[in-house]
C-alpha cells in the first residue's frame, strides 16, 4: 500500500488476530498491494463492513505490515459476498477456508 | 486541479481542459478493455435460458485485467490444490460478470460527469464513491503497467520511457486521496 501523504505511522498488532471460531469457518483476506493508498483502504473498510475508523485503520495498518489481514469471517456464502464486495472496490482479496 | 470539497451531500472540484482529457482518456480505455472482457464470455444456451449469466472461469492473460478481475482465492503458489483451482474458477464464472457490470458502471459516471473540456464537477456522494472505484482502477491498471513499487520515487530518471506515466501516476493519486479526505470529513 501507499500513502499519498505523510502520515503518522503506529505499531502494528501481527496479522491473524481475529477470533475463529466453528461457526465462522471462511475468512476475507486483504492482501498488500502496491498501488491502493492506506486512506482509501481504511474508508473502503469502514464503508463494506461498518467498522470504526480505529479497527478499519488497525486492519489496513495490518495489510501494510504483514502483508495481510483477515478482514472478515463466516459462511462461504457472506464470505464469498464479502470478498466480491472488495473486488468491486479494488482491494485484493481472497477466501479461505479455516481448517 | 485543487482539493475536491465537500459541502453536506454533495463533493465538488474544479478540474482543468488538459487534465480532463486525460482522465477521461484512462478511464474509458479502462473501461473498453472491461467491454472487451464482457464481449469474451461464453455463450451458451442454458444462460440463455434460466438468464443466470456466467463468465469466462479463467483469469486474464493481460496483466491489467487480471489485476481487476482477482481470483477468489490464491493461486500463486508454487502449487495451489485442485479444490483451490476448481473453486475459484467456479467462482469466477458465476461473479465476473456482475463485477465487470460494476466496473464499466463506475466508469461510466466518471465520463457522465466529468466535463468533456474541463470545468466544475459536482456529485452526490454516491457518484463520488464510483469515482474513488472508477480512479482506483485507473491507478491499479497504470501501476501494474509501469509497475509500481511501494518505494517508487516521485520521479524516474528522464531516459526511462515510464517517466512520463508516473507524473501521470502521481497525480492520480493525487485525486483519489483528496476525494477520500473530502469524503471522510463531513
Amino acid at each position: 500500500m501507499t500513502a499519498a501523504v505523510d502520515m503518522e505511522q503506529t505499531q502494528a498488532t501481527p496479522a491473524g488476530s481475529e477470533a475463529v471460531s466453528e461457526d465462522r469457518p471462511w475468512q476475507t483476506i486483504v492482501w498488500n498491494d502496491p498501488v491502493n493508498l492506506m486512506s482509501y483502504v481504511t474508508y473502503v473498510f469502514q464503508k463494506l463492513f461498518g467498522y470504526s475508523r480505529d479497527r478499519a485503520t488497525k486492519l489496513m495498518l495490518d495489510v501494510h505490515h504483514e502483508g495481510k489481514a483477515i478482514v472478515s469471517s463466516g459462511s462461504k456464502d457472506k464470505v464469498e459476498a464479502d470478498v466480491a464486495r472488495l473486488h468491486a472496490a479494488g482491494l485484493w482479496a481472497t477466501m479461505e477456508h479455516t481448517s | 486541479m485543487k482539493p475536491w470539497k465537500r459541502r453536506g451531500d454533495l463533493v465538488h472540484a474544479d478540474i482543468d481542459r488538459q487534465e480532463a482529457a486525460v482522465l477521461r482518456g484512462l478511464v474509458s480505455q479502462i473501461d473498453d478493455m472491461l467491454r472487451a472482457r464482457i464481449e469474451d464470455a461464453p455463450q451458451d444456451e442454458l444462460a440463455e435460458l434460466t438468464g443466470i449469466r456466467t463468465g469466462p472461469s479463467t483469469s486474464p492473460d493481460d496483466p491489467i485485467l487480471s489485476r481487476l478481475l482477482p481470483d477468489f482465492h490464491r493461486l500463486d503458489d508454487d502449487n495451489p490444490s485442485k479444490a483451490d483451482l476448481d473453486s475459484a474458477a467456479m467462482l469466477r464464472s458465476l461473479h465476473e460478470p456482475t463485477l465487470l457490470d460494476l466496473k464499466t458502471g463506475v466508469a461510466g459516471i466518471v465520463l457522465e460527469t466529468c466535463p468533456m473540456y474541463g470545468g466544475g464537477i459536482r456529485l452526490s456522494l454516491e457518484q463520488a464513491d464510483a469515482w474513488l472505484s472508477a480512479l482506483n482502477d485507473v491507478r491499479l491498471a497504470l501501476g501494474t503497467a509501469i509497475e509500481v513499487t511501494e518505494d517508487m520515487p516521485d520521479e524516474l530518471p528522464e531516459d526511462d520511457p515510464r517517466s512520463p506515466h508516473l507524473s501521470v501516476y502521481h497525480w492520480l493519486t493525487w485525486v483519489q486521496e483528496s476525494l477520500v479526505q473530502a469524503l471522510s470529513t463531513p
